[in-house]
């Protein structure tokens, strides 16, 4: 039946499915690779601000704007009950300001990772309406963190920690507050932070 | 017909196969399958409720996220297993169209609703945690939104296998949309590498050290693993179910045409009375 056909009859009926399958596979694979290639502008969540300095935006587009909350530029404004926040979200190249007025995600720090919902301003300003955090791949518990904090390796509000070999398996001994108050205002010195 | 000619018909006997298909037959399946499953339904308890309740107890709070870290142990493993569960699927699949394997249509439509009971499981618990860490329940990320598609994907496999009066047809369609849902795995994966997304990248890789504290390593590993125990012991025993109800119906159907033979002249009678 097979020679019939024209196929080698050393082909099984089995091995022709395999390859058809595979055959198969293989153009559905390109295609979608192709089809994401084309919409890869489309595809991300939001973009960083070099991005926006390169695209202009216009004053009614909503979208959204991700990076790093700047160490040392949140303000926060009290006006009566309304809390009005700036900061400047930075990707290492360039910086936006961000104006916002609501509710801010407890992850919210210096250093952290955020994602705003807003406009751009004709000023350069992102005013947004909504702030989320993004919180990175890490997880690590308090005394750990305190611990490499007292030491200087990492400061949370200039980037992210040391490589993980370094304190995944870290054993902290366990010190009571008296104690580990020296040690934490000594390193604070060191590092001055 | 005699009794063994019925079993003859409800457990077919070949020459012994080699590879995959020694399972082909079902009795011999049955057979294993009856003496493996206890074993993984015991693991796969006691290891799911060592990694819970050590995670959800005793592991260390994370330094930023506090106790809502706890969600993790929980929702990474069904998470794995929902995109693992959906490999099994498809190579489930492959056996069906390529190689004919008679099983694998019967475990493939097992598998379907247990992998989308795990992508829910991931999805609300991912929902529970979003909302606390990034401040929404929901956001049209890359992550969520693949992970979202592998959920209507099982569904779609589920409703489409169980949808023909012919149940061959249903597992053919099946097979056919689950191998075409395959290109949505590395999406998954890959999703937080190659775009923006919220969702933030993976903790544990095979190149790198896992930037995770050991202390919540094990947990999590504990809790992984008896998911995955959890996961063949249900669709093992979802396709013994299947292959026993299949029997009892190549049984049924044998006794019945027994039945026909023994009232001579009846298939005649029926006839006559149809109106020309």
């Amino acid at each position: 039946m097979a020679i019939k056909r024209g196929v080698p009859a050393i082909l099984k009926r089995k091995h022709r499915r395999l390859i058809l399958l595979l055959a198969c596979g293989l153009g559905l694979g390109s295609a979608t690779a192709l089809v994401l290639s084309a919409f890869r502008q489309n595809l991300v969540f939001f973009v960083l601000p070099s991005d926006l300095a390169a695209q202009h935006p216009s004053p009614e587009r909503t979208l959204r704007l991700g990076g790093l909350v700047e160490t040392g530029s949140v303000h926060r404004s009290t006006k009566g009950k309304e809390v009005d926040v700036r900061f400047r979200i930075t990707d290492g190249h360039t910086a936006v300001p961000v104006t916002f007025n609501g509710v801010l995600p407890d992850l919210f720090r210096e250093g952290q990772g955020v994602v705003a919902l807003g406009t751009l301003g004709a000023d350069g300003t992102f005013h947004a309406s909504e702030v989320l955090a993004k919180h990175d791949e890490t997880y690590m518990p308090k005394d750990v963190a305190e611990a490499l904090k007292r030491k200087g390796l990492w400061n949370p509000a200039k980037g992210p920690p040391p490589p993980a070999s370094t304190w995944n398996t870290l054993t902290v001994p366990v010190t009571t507050p008296a104690a580990a108050a020296p040690t934490a205002s000594a390193g604070e010195r060191q590092t001055g932070y | 017909m005699s009794p063994s000619s019925v079993k003859a018909i409800a457990e077919p006997r070949g020459a012994p196969r080699r590879g995959w298909h020694r399972f082909a037959n079902p009795g011999r399946f049955l057979r294993a399958a009856s003496k493996v499953q206890p074993w993984l339904t015991a693991f796969g308890v006691v290891l799911t409720a060592v990694g819970l309740i050590w995670g959800l107890f005793f592991a260390p709070a994370d330094w930023q996220q506090g106790d809502a870290v706890r969600i993790m142990y929980i929702h990474v493993p069904a998470a794995w297993l929902a995109s693992a569960g959906y490999l099994m699927l498809a190579l489930c699949s492959a056996a069906s169209l390529v190689w004919r394997h008679p099983l694998a249509d019967l475990a493939a439509a097992e598998i379907g609703p247990i992998g989308a009971g795990f992508t829910a499981l991931c999805l609300a618990t991912g929902s529970l945690w979003g909302k606390p860490m990034w401040g929404a329940w929901w956001v049209w990320d890359a992550r969520l939104t693949s992970v979202l598609v592998l959920f209507f994907l099982y569904l779609g496999h589920i409703t489409l296998v169980r949808a023909f009066d012919d149940p061959t047809r249903g597992y053919r369609a099946g097979a056919i949309l689950a191998l075409l849902g395959v290109v949505n795995l590395p999406i998954i994966k890959f999703s937080v590498d190659w775009w923006n997304t919220l969702h933030q990248p993976a903790t544990i890789s095979l190149t790198g050290a896992p930037s995770m504290y050991i202390g919540m390593l094990w947990p999590l590993a504990f809790s992984a693993v008896g998911y995955a125990c959890v996961f063949a012991a249900l669709a093992l025993a979802g396709t013994r179910a299947a292959v026993m109800e299949r029997r009892i119906r190549a049984l049924l159907l044998a006794e019945a045409a027994r039945a026909e033979d023994s009232v001579p002249g009846a298939a005649d009678a029926l006839e006559t009375q149809v109106p020309a």
